[in-house]
């Protein structure tokens, strides 16, 4: 015999269970319709796997579990799916809750369904898996998953089930033990086996139900499970309570009992787990006791889950007028529904339709008057006065400071209570009361955060704007000090001035200060010196050694050579030492450009022709020796000298003719590169400063500059003369043609002829030097020219209607861009330099030849109109 | 060393006090830099029992504005989201006597509320989610927004800001899952304007008596 420990507290209230245990199960016949709540359980509610309209078989799973915490649902019966909607539910609130409406077809067809065959050969997963699909949950009262409970992850020494069904008038499990003790006893075992065979297995069961008692005495035989019989007391079957009984361990406040290796099931729940596992029947049905002096009949009936409780009064001879109180549970832990069609559910042991005797109404609560008689009655050894005061006054520290979570809401206190205080509706309402705080205290707590994130997040982006404010203000300080620095020395909004500023920026900016200028061109005198001593020297040792009159002439077209390049180097430095002291004079500096421009061109040429004079005399009197000489072999190789000698002259010549665009890059003394463009650059912003200019002034200005080449043109043919030199003749025709211009410009000047303008526009958009244009005539002045075919242009201009001088100026610039195409093609073929610039100047020509043919348009439109 | 105390009491007393004051000083001075308390506790309790909705019915900008004004003595009757419970549990923790909330600044209802807003009328202006102090607002410019109605406290920040007045404030509804039972009625309900102290034990049995 197994040693009973007590609880502290309980009360004997009259136990009224006998009206409800004359038969055995009795059996329902299908109502019209069931109605099968989502949340039947503690935890999430199921969701549905079905929809209006389906038709389901019965044990089919019509609702499958969400999370954890939550239990399946199985139709009771084959029928159809009537809807899916807010129905009122058993709940003491009374409120509404999402159910699955199902109408039976009446045919009671099982879906495919089959036990497991040994579960000892199953893994207790397996198990678990098949409870959990199979729906089920606590029977006893509160609803909780079963598969969870029996999952625990303590190891369990002890497993409880209990019988105890302590509450006055509810006979469902003591029925049910009476009826199938072997079934709960080969239920037992399978919990056993899924619980890793536990050391002790116990069934308690109150001494008031000897038939159960021995029913599971008998069947329990052999196997190892012992069934306890101990005394009645309420609330015996609370589940810390019987384990108290039991084992008289006491689980600790706010630890479940398998932190203890105890796990408690209830018989009912053991009944369904055989069924489940041994039949493959999931929990479709219940045992429920139907019983009150408002019913004709009591007894215990196996009912479909879902069945309206009003089906299930209407078949007990239920007296509406008679019941006061139809209560679902016992009269203890029971609540009150407020209306009869709410269904059964999984935990409805027992509806209580109680008449004015049972349920007289409450009468006034009078003040507690601290008798202690609570205290007394409490199973959980609690102080309910206390409790009661402190719910009064919503002191939630203080409630739970006692404990309050601790109460198992029997109603022990409040029976006992002379002053009739609802003492457990004041619990049950701080409890609700507490909890709530706690959820809201929760969600204060997620608002803050978010609050907080919300504030951040708004400061980092306000921050962030200020940044890039600031960085905008500080761009925009030093944008306007540049602007402020760069617009300082700009003198005026000509863009002619602009130009020439530009000009001679640029003229300044490619010429080295005038010392070193100065020392370079010194350098290259020195050069050109040297270079002529070892020529003349070759020139000597040939003679000596009597060299052929080919090699010769090779030899003395070299001295020539030298020679020239030697004097042009010194007249350059003159010239240079001349303007060097004025060069702030821009005039002056300008005058000396021109002058070295030309000095660079014409020496150049000069030097083919030259290479051609010499050249062709020297044919001359080679031809002569080939017609003297009678030996072949000495023609033959005078011959090939001859051949050698046209050659030469052709190239120079085709030199001469190229000279023009490629004059200053076959120039390849770099000083003079340097100095050349240096002058063109000046060049240009002169003919731009001539621009401005009127026309005669422009034209005196050439005259005096035609006056100032002549005299030097004269001076080194003179100097040629007195030394006899062979350029003698080609400076004199040269001389000779700036002299024809130079009567020409006098013309011009008097009498400004009206002469067909070449279509020519002033090169002042062309920067490059590659861009002075190559002429017929060798000596000419390209600016020059230039700027007096502007100036004929100009006065043409003048005389033109406006639309006339638009047309004009669309054809030259037309023309212009021709050009300025053929020079880019022929300066990408050579990869020259200038290609960009010549690019942009392309660019700008097509810009303004746009710019212009839109006038006309607009130009011509109105007056057409007009 | 006793001879030169018992000689010159006086002195011996002053010098035994000062050295006490000096030592005991060094103590406390040390122990208010080593567990110096960073911030404000009492803020941080107070902002505890705020609750949070950021509404600003209170006149600060927040819950925790109000927390710091009332830690430097501001009303602690001035939140009627959090209503009287919040006030006694302020009157609680500062140990001051709980007054009544304050109910002219704002409105106090125990009914719970959510923002709603009616989704066909929006013109996706964005201005309450500029408003809404916990971002419980979704959408963007010229989409709808929605509110996030496990997000939304409540404040009703958003309504005022609303151009084509499309939110409003919803009671949330209870459901089965929130309902609580209730603190029994008030005897003096019950019976008509008696109070529990008036009943005798021998009224249980009349039930109804004064009825």
């Amino acid at each position: 015999m197994r040693k009973i420990w007590d609880i502290p507290g309980g009360i004997h209230p009259p136990e009224n269970k006998h009206q409800s245990l004359t038969d055995g199960i009795g059996t329902i016949a299908m109502p019209e319709r069931l109605i099968l709540p989502l949340n039947q359980h503690a935890g999430a509610p199921a969701k549905p796997l079905v929809k209006p309209g389906d038709r389901v078989l019965k044990g089919q799973m019509i609702a499958e579990p969400v999370g954890f915490i939550s239990a399946a649902l199985h139709a009771p019966t084959s029928g159809t799916i009537d809807g899916i909607a807010d129905q009122p539910v058993p709940h003491p609130s009374g409120m509404s809750a999402r159910c699955i409406e199902l109408v039976p077809d009446g045919r009671d067809e099982w879906c495919d369904h089959q036990g497991v065959g040994d579960y000892r050969a199953q893994p207790p997963t397996a198990l678990l898996e098949l409870i959990r699909n199979a729906g089920i949950t606590g029977l006893g009262g509160a609803g909780f998953p079963s598969s969870v409970k029996l999952g625990p992850r303590q190891p369990i020494d002890t497993l409880v089930i209990n019988g105890t069904e302590c509450e006055p008038y509810i006979t469902a499990d003591d029925s049910l033990m009476q009826a199938r003790a072997p079934e709960i006893i080969e239920g037992v075992n399978i919990l056993r086996h899924i619980l890793g065979n536990p050391e002790t297995v116990l069934i308690g069961i109150e001494d008031n139900k000897p038939r159960a008692f021995e029913q599971l005495t008998e069947a329990a035989e052999g196997t190892g499970i012992e069934v306890v019989e101990f005394p009645t007391k309420y609330p015996s079957g609370g589940e810390k309570q019987l384990i108290q009984i039991l084992t008289g361990k006491e689980v600790p406040s706010g630890k479940l009992p398998a932190e203890l290796g105890i796990v408690c099931q209830n018989v009912g729940t053991t009944f369904a787990v055989y069924n489940a596992i041994c039949r493959g029947e999931p929990l479709i049905s219940r045992i429920t006791t139907v019983t009150g002096q408002a019913c004709g009949r009591n007894g215990n009936y196996e009912v479909l889950l879902g069945t309206p409780i009003s089906h299930l009064l209407a078949h007990n001879d239920f007296d509406a007028k008679a019941c006061t109180r139809l209560v679902m549970g016992g009269p203890m832990m029971g609540f009150t529904l407020l209306d009869p069609a709410v269904p059964v559910v999984k935990t409805t042991n027992c509806i209580l339709a109680g008449s004015k005797a049972e349920f007289p109404p409450a009468p006034p609560a009078q003040a507690c008057i601290r008798c202690g008689l609570c205290a007394e009655a409490c199973p959980a050894s609690l102080l309910p006065q206390q409790l009661y005061w402190y719910a009064q006054s919503q002191n939630h520290e203080r409630l739970e400071a006692h404990n309050l979570f601790d109460c198992i809401e029997c109603g022990a206190c409040a029976y006992v209570c002379p002053s009739r205080i609802p003492l457990v509706q004041y619990y049950r309402a701080a409890k609700g009361e507490i909890r709530r705080h706690d959820a809201e205290q929760l969600k204060a707590d997620h608002a803050r955060q978010r609050f907080e994130f919300h504030k951040a997040r708004l400061e980092k982006a306000e921050a962030e704007k200020a940044a890039k404010r600031e960085a905008r203000r500080l761009a925009a300080e030093a944008a306007q000090r540049k602007t402020a620095t760069s617009e300082a020395p700009s003198s005026g909004p000509g863009s002619a001035d602009d130009l020439i500023q530009a000009a001679k920026a640029r003229a300044a900016a490619k010429k080295a200060s005038p010392d070193e200028q100065k020392a370079k061109l010194e350098r290259s005198v020195e050069a050109n010196r040297n270079r002529l001593k070892i020529a003349r020297d070759k020139l000597a040792e040939g003679r000596d050694q009597g060299l052929d009159s080919d090699a010769m002439a090779k030899l003395e077209v070299k001295v020539n050579e030298a020679a020239l390049k030697l004097k042009t180097a010194e007249e350059k430095l003159a010239s240079f030492d001349d303007t060097s002291p004025g060069k702030g004079d821009s005039t002056v500096a300008d005058d000396a450009a021109s002058r070295v421009m030309d000095r660079v061109t014409a020496s150049r040429r000069e030097q083919l022709e030259t290479t051609v004079a010499s050249l062709k005399k020297r044919i001359a009197s080679a031809e002569q020796a080939i017609g003297a000489e009678t030996a072949d072999a000495t023609i033959a190789a005078l011959q090939s000298g001859l051949e050698k000698q046209r050659q030469k002259l052709a190239e120079a010549e085709t030199a001469l003719a190229g000279l023009g665009p490629d004059g200053d890059q076959k120039v390849t003394d770099p000083t003079t590169v340097d100095a050349a463009s240096a002058a063109i650059a000046r060049a240009q912003a002169k003919a731009a400063a001539r621009a401005s200019m009127t026309p005669e002034q422009k034209a005196r200005e050439d005259l005096h500059a035609l006056d100032q080449r002549i005299a030097k043109a004269r001076d080194k043919a003179q100097a040629a003369r007195a030394e006899d030199s062979e350029h003698a003749a080609t400076l004199e025709s040269a001389l000779e043609k700036l002299e024809e211009k130079r009567r020409g410009l006098i013309e011009a000047l008097g009498a400004e002829p009206e002469e067909t303008v070449p279509e020519r526009p002033v090169a002042e958009s062309v920067p490059a030097p590659s861009a002075v244009e190559p002429h017929p005539v060798p000596n000419d002045d390209p600016a020059a020219a230039a700027i007096a075919r502007a100036q004929a242009k100009a006065r043409e201009m003048a005389a033109m209607t406006p639309e006339q001088k638009r047309r004009v100026e669309l054809a030259s610039l037309d023309e212009r861009i021709a050009k300025a195409r053929s020079k880019l093609d022929s300066a990408l073929a050579e990869g020259s330099e200038h290609v960009e610039a010549l690019q942009g100047a392309l660019e700008k020509l097509e810009n303004k030849r746009r710019s212009l043919a839109q006038q006309d348009s607009d130009g011509v439109n109105p007056e057409g109109g007009a | 060393m006793i001879e030169i105390i018992t000689q010159e009491p006086l002195l011996a007393a002053l010098v035994a006090m000062v050295g006490l004051a000096v030592a005991f000083g060094a103590v406390l001075g040390f122990a208010a830099v080593k567990f110096k308390v960073e911030g404000d506790p009492i803020v941080d309790q107070i902002d505890h029992i705020l609750p949070q909705t950021q509404c600003g019915q209170c006149g600060y900008p927040g819950c925790r504005p109000y927390a710091e004004a009332i830690a430097n003595g501001d009303e602690i009757n001035k939140c009627p989201p959090g209503g009287q419970a919040t006030v006694n549990a302020l009157a609680d923790l500062l140990d001051v006597p709980a007054p009544e909330l304050d109910a002219e600044d704002g409105d106090q209802s125990d009914v719970k509320k959510v923002a709603y807003i009616r989704e066909a009328e929006c013109i996706g202006c964005t201005k309450c989610i500029q408003a809404c102090p916990v971002d419980a607002i979704l959408g963007a410019a010229k989409q709808m927004h929605t509110v996030i109605a496990s997000e939304c406290t409540g404040c009703d920040l958003c309504v005022e800001p609303c151009p084509v007045d499309c939110i409003e404030m919803r009671p949330v509804p209870q459901t089965i899952s929130d309902w609580q039972w209730t603190i029994p009625a008030p005897l003096g309900e019950r019976l008509q304007g008696l109070r529990s102290a008036d009943i005798i034990a021998t009224d249980r049995d009349t039930g109804t008596r004064a009825a």
